[in-house]
């Protein structure tokens, strides 16, 4: 599989970290057993002394977990945190999420530099399955250590983290001729209900794992490193995947029990990838190249009313079938969609390409629950990530469409929005999120 | 008011990082001879017969010839308490043994239990040498005098509270309150250092476990403000309740400076101040009925900065970066809530309701408690690197 492959498989470099570990490359050929884990390394100062300490205490029975029964959430290996673009977006979808989006809050441009370069730093650490800085314990005692230790023993559980720049940056460090045309503020849709603590954001870090913990263990740390700097403004917590970027797997469902996405952009189509989420050499401005454009929103679901509509009503507002996931008058979920046969305000129809002059986004949302809104009812939905290649050409035009006729509009609202460019990957060691833009 | 109190566990963990002197008072074998000190106290002398001691084990054989109880203590430099004896009554004898390593100590006498005492100076040689940093100990010292300033002039200010509520007179017993909190709030890790004056003065209505009754078991200011803000009646368990702050206040008065205070006790206290405000303040949760959280939340700020400007000669020969960071956060924080005075000139304590903010407000303040508090948590490692 592709899981350790960063954009096309070719250029998944490995991650030199401060010990000398070759991190990113143990962890990615052989992610249970070679690779030094959070268990296994107290950090990176001092490393002999490190791991001398890690095998007087009770990490190596811990760390060789091979006659132990795994959960599978533990399972995952490290997925390459260097390459020419940023993982998150292209490789295979993890099962969890943890979503968060900063507002800055210096105005000195060096300490910004500084601290993308720390986060970027600690990204490749925790990306790796490494504690952050001198590690979670056996520091000062009267000091906090430097990370915060929930995740010591965890697999890398194939976490991912991805920054994007919001609106806000460009202006905030006088960069707004760098601004790219393509990070364009959206427009009001019809039905939009705009939560602004619940959008915007001059930063945004996404983390994906197969373990929760490790996905709320990442945000949590860089959210330390950049107090100060940087302040969380709102974050999403997402579980069960809705759309995949490995059509091989089984396409997962949404809280009103739908298949949606089955015609994801796949991970490993690198033409459908070039022509639609990643910004081309030419797309301009040059330190985009790589990156891509992600539109972000919080989609509340009325689940509870879904839930008292005919099956048939549902198929229709879908346009397929709720069992298989077949479009309206096909018998298999992958079959080519009959547009013309569905309903003219059904969800499928109006979302795809065909409808909306070939507009194409990669979608990579989740699931939410908050738990209840107080009136008894689910606060639950879709936490919708789409990357695109540019804003104009990708959500706008088909969030126009559905916002204007979906059927589905009676059961959800769009509750919080953001847009982001995320910018190219981190290339080597001595490259930092961001350079492109700021160095 | 925090729910959990005070770091024990770091003081005693710093204590025994920072000292490894241990002091007790059990009576042990009599040793005799070498390391015994006659210390003879009466109402004006505290005379001692050795000033030149030994490294290792100390006895102090005390005899009080005077008229009134005293204590006696040995005491570090910085005034932190080595080993000490309490209620040594006229007439009587007593016993009070330490292992010292070589250094610098003080003998002091408190005839009737009160004052600074009569000291001698001692010297302990020979052995291993406690290695402190004397900048430390200064430290310390300041500080401990700090935490006493604010403690003898916040009762006066009380004074003013709990007169007017003793006299019915709600108006100006509300513009007393915030003003006598000050002190407390500046301090308020040293004032929870003893664990029964805090739930006796600062608990708030929630604070009270169950079986505790609301009516008879609640005291202090909050129980105060309620009755203030909330019930708009002073009665006589009112006034009976401003008495017993009086009387609560003034224990902790007489017993602030006897609190274990280390440098890195003190750092960490600077972080807990934050936290205070991260926890109770920044919520509206402390003065939910007279709103007057930025009061607090700025006495709190002051008392942090008091502590951070004392350590901060040795935190930034360590660590120039973080000392450079925390003037700035700081500075950026007292500016914020400088924006919430309502006139008064820069050093007033005069300001908006806290119920008058809006989320954006608090929200900007919450931000500027976790940019501080965060690198405020690592004073004590730049603290404890020299010792």
């Amino acid at each position: 599989m592709t899981d350790t492959t960063n954009d096309t498989g070719t250029d998944s470099a490995a991650v030199p970290d401060e010990t000398g570990n070759d991190a990113g490359a143990a962890s990615a050929s052989a992610p249970s057993s070679s690779s030094p884990s959070r268990r296994s390394l107290l950090g990176w100062g001092g490393a002999g002394l490190a791991l001398g300490a890690a095998v007087t205490g009770g990490a190596v029975a811990v760390a060789r977990s091979g006659d132990e029964a795994v959960p599978a959430a533990s399972a995952g290996g490290a997925v390459a945190f260097l390459g020419k673009h940023q993982a998150g977006i292209a490789t295979p979808v993890q099962d969890r999420l943890h979503f968060a989006a900063f507002d800055v809050k210096t105005d000195d441009r060096e300490e910004f530099v500084q601290l993308l370069k720390d986060w970027t730093k600690a990204a490749a650490r925790m990306t790796a399955g490494h504690e952050v800085g001198e590690g979670a314990y056996g520091g000062l005692t009267e000091a906090p250590p430097d990370d915060t230790g929930e995740a010591l023993g965890l697999k890398p559980s194939r976490l991912t983290l991805t920054i994007g720049f919001g609106p806000g940056l460009f202006e905030k460090f006088d960069l707004s001729d760098r601004r790219p045309e393509a990070l364009v503020d959206l427009p009001k849709f019809p039905g939009d209900n705009l939560d602004k603590s619940r959008g915007g954001g001059d930063l945004c870090v996404q983390a994906c794992a197969d373990d929760p913990q490790v996905a709320v263990h990442a945000i949590r740390n860089l959210a330390r490193i950049g107090f100060g700097k940087v302040a969380v403004r709102w974050s999403q917590l997402g579980f069960g995947k809705t759309s995949s970027t490995t059509p091989g797997a089984q396409t997962p469902r949404n809280l009103f029990g739908f298949k949606d996405g089955t015609r994801n952009v796949s991970g490993d189509d690198n033409s459908a990838l070039a022509e639609h989420v990643w910004v081309g050499e030419k797309d301009g401005p040059g330190w985009m190249a790589g990156g891509s454009y992600l539109v972000a929103r919080r989609i509340r679901m009325n689940v509870e009313t879904w839930d008292r509509t005919s099956l048939g009503e549902q198929e229709d507002i879908f346009g397929r079938d709720k069992g298989e996931g077949a479009p309206v008058g096909k018998a298999k979920e992958h079959d080519k969609p009959f547009l013309k046969a569905m309903k003219p305000t059904s969800h499928v129809r109006l979302a795809h390409p065909d409808s909306n002059d070939g507009a194409t986004i990669l979608r990579r949302g989740y699931s939410f629950t908050d738990g209840t809104d107080g009136l008894g009812r689910l606060d639950a939905g879709l936490f919708f990530l789409a990357y695109q290649r540019d804003v104009r050409t990708g959500f706008i035009p088909v969030q126009r469409s559905l916002s204007r006729s979906d059927a589905l509009n009676e059961y959800i609202q769009h509750v919080g929005s953001a847009v982001f460019a995320i910018p190219p990957g981190v290339r080597d060691k001595d490259d930092w999120w961001g350079r492109a833009l700021f160095g | 008011m925090r729910p959990v109190r005070l770091s024990a566990a770091t003081a005693v963990a710093a204590v025994a990082a920072l000292t490894a002197v241990t002091g007790c008072t059990e009576k042990s074998e009599a040793k005799g001879g070498d390391n015994t000190v006659e210390v003879t106290a009466t109402d004006d002398k505290c005379d001692v017969s050795e000033t030149k001691l030994s490294a290792g084990h100390v006895e102090l054989a005390i005899e009080n010839k005077g008229s009134k109880v005293t204590e006696v203590y040995l005491l570090f430099p910085d005034d932190r308490i080595v080993s000490e004896r309490e209620n040594i009554g006229p007439g009587t004898k007593q016993k009070l043994t330490a292992e010292v390593k070589s250094g610098s100590y003080q003998i002091a006498c408190k005839p009737g239990m009160k004052g600074d005492g009569i000291r001698q100076k001692v010297t302990v040689s020979g052995g291993k040498t406690v290695k402190r940093d004397p900048r430390l100990d200064k430290s310390v010292a300041d500080y401990r005098a700090y935490a006493q300033e604010q403690a003898d002039a916040t009762l006066p200010k009380v004074k003013v509270f709990t007169d007017a509520v003793r006299k019915g007179d709600i108006e100006a017993a509300k513009k007393a309150y915030a003003n006598s909190r000050i002190g407390w709030e500046r301090t308020e890790p040293v004032a929870e250092s003893f664990g029964d004056i805090d739930p006796k003065v600062d608990v708030r209505e929630d604070g009270l476990e169950e079986g505790q009754d609301l009516a008879k078991d609640w005291t202090g200011w909050h129980r105060l403000e309620r009755a203030l803000w909330k019930d708009k009646k002073i009665g006589g368990r009112e006034k009976e309740l401003a008495t017993r702050l009086d009387k609560d206040l003034k224990d902790w008065q007489n017993r602030v400076g006897k609190a274990e205070i280390t440098p890195t006790s003190m750092a960490n206290g600077a972080k807990e101040l934050l936290d205070e405000v991260a926890t109770g303040k920044v919520t509206g949760e402390e003065e939910r009925y007279s709103h007057t959280d930025l009061v607090d939340f700025k006495a709190n700020v002051e008392g942090a900065e008091k502590a951070y400007g004392l350590l901060k000669a040795v935190a930034s020969e360590n660590d120039p970066a973080l000392t450079k960071e925390l003037d700035k956060q700081f500075a950026a924080l007292d500016k914020l809530l400088g924006e919430y005075r309502t006139g008064g000139g820069k050093d007033s304590y005069t300001f908006t309701s806290y119920d008058k903010l809006d989320k954006a407000d608090t929200k900007e303040l919450s931000d500027g408690v976790n940019a501080l508090a965060e690198p405020l948590s690592k004073l004590a490692a730049a603290v404890a690197k020299s010792k």
